[in-house]
């Protein structure tokens, strides 16, 4: 019986975020000017979903303090009090310590998704520019930027942190760096191929002739013509950085307590899976949610820029 | 005899490329394991220091440096360690000072173990589901898939294990920790290892099934399918005989790929479920700073990543006529 109920359920959230997504795609094509308005009216369900999840994440990342009703860090009452206990006061309970769980979920939005972001771009700043820099420069430079990419992308990324955060020890700017660097070699393959079809092409000929320099050459020319690709790709990327933070997190070994993070919220709370409660599904589910509407808008985003219509 | 001679030249060319292959794979392995070593080098301060602590007498962080080999020259190190880890000797733990050759060798069996379960379930499953997918494209049933496996591909890990766990091992038809001894029946490790495995799928067969259908799909476009199509040839035919052959390089790769990702992925599922892998280990060690150990679990990893990595490309080279008969 316990399945059937579990199958009902999901049917219910399907049909319930599919309502929502279209009244957020009605909404979204009345209220925008004309140009958005009507990339909005040709995108699926399943993309105006996505992108109302992301503006809800961003509106609880922001409005943090107001929307939490107690602090981040205060302990408010007795350990694992249960959902609606003690008069409605803990929406949905009291965490391993005695923390407000629903003020710690928002404030993990803050957080995790806030590191994550920091994160990704890190790594982008550092790909881009060096897959950019190779791509125009060639040689040796290329030669050895590339070999060493290729190195380190043999080694697993996950093992790889780990390695690292042994030796560097575990603090969130040693997170954001290592898992920046290791990512950034994603970037680094990717911004330099785009760059290559570039580089060859007669304008870049002619601007190296007016006697452009190579960072005028690389920002000003390349870059607005890989700027594409690059936007895409951030999506995705920023996906696997905010599952592998997730994940470091639950290994204990991501960002430390006492801030308020997704990943170390399911470890703390695991027991009480065990008993049939499903707090700790709450972040996870939290983390899920945000990866699967990320995934929506990149892949209609990457379906509108491929111009497949099949 | 004309037809063996080409053979025979056929094959010393594969073989030659599958050589140039397994050089390059151990040539990775080699600068691999030099950035492990090197990356403790990198460590700020003395390695000594930072295990023993601030209050270590003079005297303690000597004898712990003449212990580890410390008071080497670094290139020296680098060379008794590659030694030692090329007979199986990879050191003692820094945490309780066991060898660290004992600690590893059930646990890497363990996570192997898990990872093959895992790959015997997804394999079979993403390619028929794949297959599928190509045939009644644009149904019902493949946008439900493409919907589903978009989502799964964007669960993590441990959202995955503890949703199976409150649905199925709460009702009591799989356990939720999955202790196993060396001395566990097979039977019993099947049962008991169950769950971890079945969360290892979900997590791998989205990427494999997407990629099946997409390489499957991007076949269909060309025009030896159109005329087989306007042989007549029914649709299941057409895949099965016509264009899955050709798909078979990219489903190879990516199945390698999944592999390779298995090995490394049990990290997380293996915390969850409290199963005696080395990827358990690892994340043991990482938190007690045990730096040998976490060298020699990082070694191994890397080293079945590239060997599964070496595989696909190997297999795929040779799954496609036109690079085994190039002129």
């Amino acid at each position: 019986m316990g399945f059937l109920t579990a199958i009902a359920w999901i049917a219910a959230v399907i049909a319930v975020s599919a309502g929502l997504a279209w009244c957020f795609r009605a909404v979204a094509v009345a209220a925008l000017p004309q140009t958005m308005a009507k990339a909005m009216r040709t995108a699926p369900l399943t993309a105006s979903f996505g992108l109302l999840i992301i503006l809800l994440y961003i509106f609880a990342a922001v409005f943090a303090d107001v929307i939490a009703p107690f602090p981040e860090r205060a302990v408010v009452g007795a350990e694992y009090l249960p959902r609606e206990g003690l008069d409605g006061q803990f929406i949905l309970g009291t965490d391993n310590l005695g923390r407000d769980m629903f003020s710690r979920l928002i404030y993990g939005a803050r957080n995790t998704v806030g590191i994550a972001i920091a994160t990704t771009a890190l790594a982008f700043l550092i790909g881009s520019v060096l897959g950019l820099l190779a791509a125009t420069v060639g040689g040796w430079l290329d030669q050895v930027l590339s070999r060493a990419v290729d190195v380190l992308m043999a080694i697993p990324a996950l093992i790889f942190s780990l390695l690292l955060l042994t030796i560097f020890g575990t603090s969130i700017t040693t997170l954001i760096l290592v898992i920046a660097v290791i990512d950034s070699t994603r970037v680094f393959r990717l911004a330099r191929a785009v760059a290559q079809g570039i580089v060859v092409m007669d304008y870049i000929e002619a601007a190296k002739l007016r006697g452009e320099g190579l960072w005028r050459l690389i920002t000003r020319e390349i870059l607005p013509n890989a700027m594409a690709p690059l936007v895409a790709e951030f999506g995705l990327r920023f996906c696997f950085v905010f599952l592998s933070i997730s994940a470091l997190s639950f290994l204990g070994l991501g960002i430390q307590p006492p801030t308020a993070d997704w990943g170390s919220m399911v470890r703390d709370n695991a027991t009480l899976i065990t008993f049939g409660d499903i707090t700790p599904l709450l972040p996870a589910g939290a983390i899920a949610l945000l990866t699967v509407a990320v995934n929506f808008v990149v892949d209609w985003m990457l379906h509108r820029a491929s111009g497949l219509k099949e | 005899m004309p037809e063996t001679t080409q053979g025979r030249i056929i094959m010393s060319h594969v073989w030659k490329m599958v050589a140039q292959r397994l050089a390059l794979g151990l040539l990775t392995l080699f600068v691999i394991s030099l950035i492990i070593f090197g990356a403790v080098e990198l460590l700020p301060g003395d390695l000594a220091q930072s295990v023993l602590g601030q209050a270590a007498t003079p005297e303690t962080l000597a004898a712990f440096r003449r212990e580890l080999g410390l008071d080497l020259p670094a290139h020296e190190r680098y060379l008794s360690w590659l030694g030692g880890v090329l007979q199986g000797d990879f050191g003692n733990s820094l945490a309780n000072r066991r060898p660290i050759a004992d600690l590893i060798a059930v646990r890497f069996s363990n996570t192997l173990f898990l990872a093959l379960y895992a790959a015997a379930i997804s394999v079979p499953l993403s390619l028929v589901l794949g297959i599928l997918a190509a045939l009644w494209r644009n149904s019902i049933y493949d946008r439900a898939v493409n919907v589903a496996t978009l989502s799964s591909i964007s669960f993590p890990e441990f959202f995955v294990a503890y949703i199976l766990i409150f649905y199925i091992a709460q009702a009591g038809i799989f356990p939720s920790i999955a202790n196993v001894s060396p001395d566990t029946s097979l039977g019993e490790r099947l049962y008991r290892t169950f769950l971890p495995a079945i969360t290892l799928t979900l997590v791998v067969t989205a990427h494999m099934m997407r990629m099946t259908r997409a390489a499957i799909i991007n076949l269909l476009a060309s025009p030896y399918i159109e005329m087989a199509r306007l042989k007549g040839l029914s649709p299941g035919r057409i895949i099965l005989r016509h264009a899955l052959p050709n798909a078979l390089a990219p489903i190879i790769n990516v199945i390698a790929l999944n592999l390779a990702y298995l090995i490394t992925g049990v990290v997380v599922v293996e915390v969850v479920f409290v199963y005696p892998g080395l990827g358990q280990l690892m994340v043991d060690s990482v938190a007690k700073r045990d730096i040998t150990v976490v060298q020699a679990s990082a070694l191994i990893f890397a080293a079945a990543f590239v060997t599964l990595n070496l595989i696909a490309d190997v297999l795929s080279t040779l799954s496609n006529p036109r690079l085994v008969h190039r002129r």
